[in-house]
């Protein structure tokens, strides 16, 4: 856990879910993806969403977002009342399974993209910088972000000259680059190989712990919710709801040799039960 | 250098083949001229002016008409792909001036519009606009949906996402729809000069096939019509290369 020093340095703001529904049209009927999911998201807390298929993972991340509009309930975004999401105004930042990236503009054009919309920002990255064309300041923000993912090099290439984890990265960036109050983050690294995996945990560990803020990050792997998060929230299977809220008082930096913690087993175990308390492991095995 | 030489073998051989059909059937010049007697009626058509004459009108035409009609043509398209609605509405009447044969339409459009330039470029417009208004509207549909997405999380309004998006993923569709509409242009042009002008190599072919029984200066103006398309296309093909990155 970080200290609550740091915690009050954050920058992040606190989510409230309210009796959530949402339901798409479906062949048959509706599908029903939240079913009245209520939840508190601490401001500055790193929150990880963990679920089977199809218990509204994604769609709890795009109606925090503000990219689906809830059908029943509602959610609000900050201290006090809060206000419902805009999607676009700048309080979320959302890291997209699939790195999502323009395939005709640079990787330093692609993360610079949000701020040549109008996308209110914060934008602290380079507080020296003042003067210049806005492009100027768009792209010093958009060599800041990339050199905080450790993409210096990559700024000039295309987006289908980079690796998959480089492209991952790229697409952190560009969530970055506006430092949002809120970063939700769904499977960002799901297509990478476990120890690449394990490296870009890390680095979005000290990525929050250098600048708190409320992170969001659904996985389906438990070993990456236990190393990852203050709080583990299992859902249920469709439609999504919270199972159960499983705390992890861990100390940070978390190593990725942490599975061999005793203290870290016993949380592994406790969301492996919560989870296969609605969906026994027989029907789908769980797997690393 | 391999294409260039690819594309010469290649007309040579037509070139000779075509010679060899005129010497094997023994057919006259006026059915079917060899093409050396069209190359030496090119020449003397060169040389009076005559030629340059009649491809300066054609040539303004198709340009005019291409400019015009694909201009129109791309701002349709993007409406009719953003907008059901728009769709729904305007489907049926582009389609059934597509499906009008514009020969029939042509010399109406003519009295219409007062004969002159004005009533040429825009018979060549109408026939440029349907291949290019279809494709933009397929092209700025087939956006990528989860780059969509992205741009709306990012707080694109919608006319960024139009501009910054869909418009310029539908490229490569719309360049199809051009491709298609600069021959077309061509036809279009000489189309609109069959129903009422007095120069342009449409007029050219009238006079030399009907007045003048000229069938190889018919020959040179289809030649020359046939370089307009051959050109106009590779123009487009070579800005498309420059414009759409290559995956």
């Amino acid at each position: 856990m970080i200290s609550e020093a740091t915690r009050e340095a954050g920058t992040g703001l606190p989510v409230r879910l309210e009796d959530v529904s949402v339901r798409f049209p479906a062949a048959a009927g509706t599908l029903e993806a939240l079913g009245g999911l209520s939840l508190e998201i601490p401001a500055n807390s790193l929150t990880v969403v963990i679920g089977p298929n199809g218990s509204g993972k994604s769609t709890l991340l795009r109606v925090i977002a503000g990219l689906i509009a809830p059908g029943e309930g509602r959610v609000l975004i900050g201290e006090g009342v809060g206000a419902e999401p805009r999607a676009g105004d700048g309080r979320v930042g959302l890291a997209f399974q699939q790195p999502r990236l323009v395939p005709w503009l640079t990787i330093l054009d692609n993360v610079a993209l949000a701020m040549t919309f109008k996308l209110p920002s914060r934008a602290p990255m380079v507080p020296e910088i003042s003067g210049g064309t806005p492009a100027d300041y768009r792209r010093a923000l958009a060599h800041a972000a990339l050199d905080r993912v450790g993409l210096r090099e990559a700024a000039e290439l295309r987006p289908s000259q980079l690796s998959g984890g480089m492209a991952q990265r790229a697409g952190l960036a560009r969530a970055l680059i506006t430092d949002p109050p809120i970063l939700l983050l769904d499977e960002p690294f799901s297509a990478l190989d476990a120890l690449t995996r394990e490296a870009f945990d890390g680095e979005l560990q000290s990525l929050w712990m250098d600048r708190p803020r409320t992170v969001v990050m659904v996985t389906h792997s438990v070993g990456e919710a236990v190393r990852m998060a203050d709080r583990i929230v299992v859902m249920t299977p469709r439609p999504g709801r919270v199972a159960e809220i499983i705390p992890v008082d861990l100390p940070r930096p978390r190593p990725a040799t942490l599975a061999s913690d005793p203290a870290a087993a016993a949380v592994d175990a406790a969301v492996r039960a919560a989870l296969a308390k609605d969906h026994p492991p027989n029907l789908s095995p769980w797997t690393e | 250098m391999r294409r260039a030489a690819t594309t010469l073998i290649s007309l040579a051989a037509f070139l000779v083949a075509w010679k060899l059909l005129t010497l094997v059937t023994g057919t006259p010049d006026y059915i079917l001229p060899a093409p050396d007697v069209v190359a030496e009626r090119a020449v003397r058509a060169i040389g009076s002016g005559l030629l340059w004459e009649h491809t300066a009108v054609t040539l303004s035409e198709i340009l005019l008409g291409l400019a015009v009609g694909a201009t129109t043509a791309i701002a349709v398209g993007v409406a009719l792909g953003k907008s059901v609605v728009i769709e729904r509405v305007l489907s049926p009447y582009i389609v059934a001036a597509q499906s009008v044969p514009i020969l029939a339409l042509a010399p109406l459009l003519d009295i219409w519009f007062g004969g002159g330039l004005l009533a040429r470029v825009l018979i060549c417009a109408l026939i440029v606009f349907f291949p290019i208004a279809i494709a933009t509207m397929v092209g700025i549909r087939s956006a990528d949906p989860l780059l969509v997405e992205m741009f709306r999380s990012l707080g694109a309004t919608p006319g960024q996402r139009t501009t910054r998006l869909e418009i310029p993923s539908a490229l490569p569709v719309i360049f199809g729809g051009l491709r298609v509409g600069v021959t077309l242009a061509v036809i279009g042009a000489v189309v609109a000069e069959w129903a009422g002008a007095s120069s342009g190599l449409g007029v050219l072919i009238n006079i030399a096939n009907q007045g003048l029984f000229d069938t190889p200066l018919m020959f040179v103006a289809l030649v020359t019509l046939a370089i307009i398309g051959i050109g106009l296309h590779g123009l487009v093909v070579s800005v498309e290369r420059r414009l759409i990155l290559k995956p």
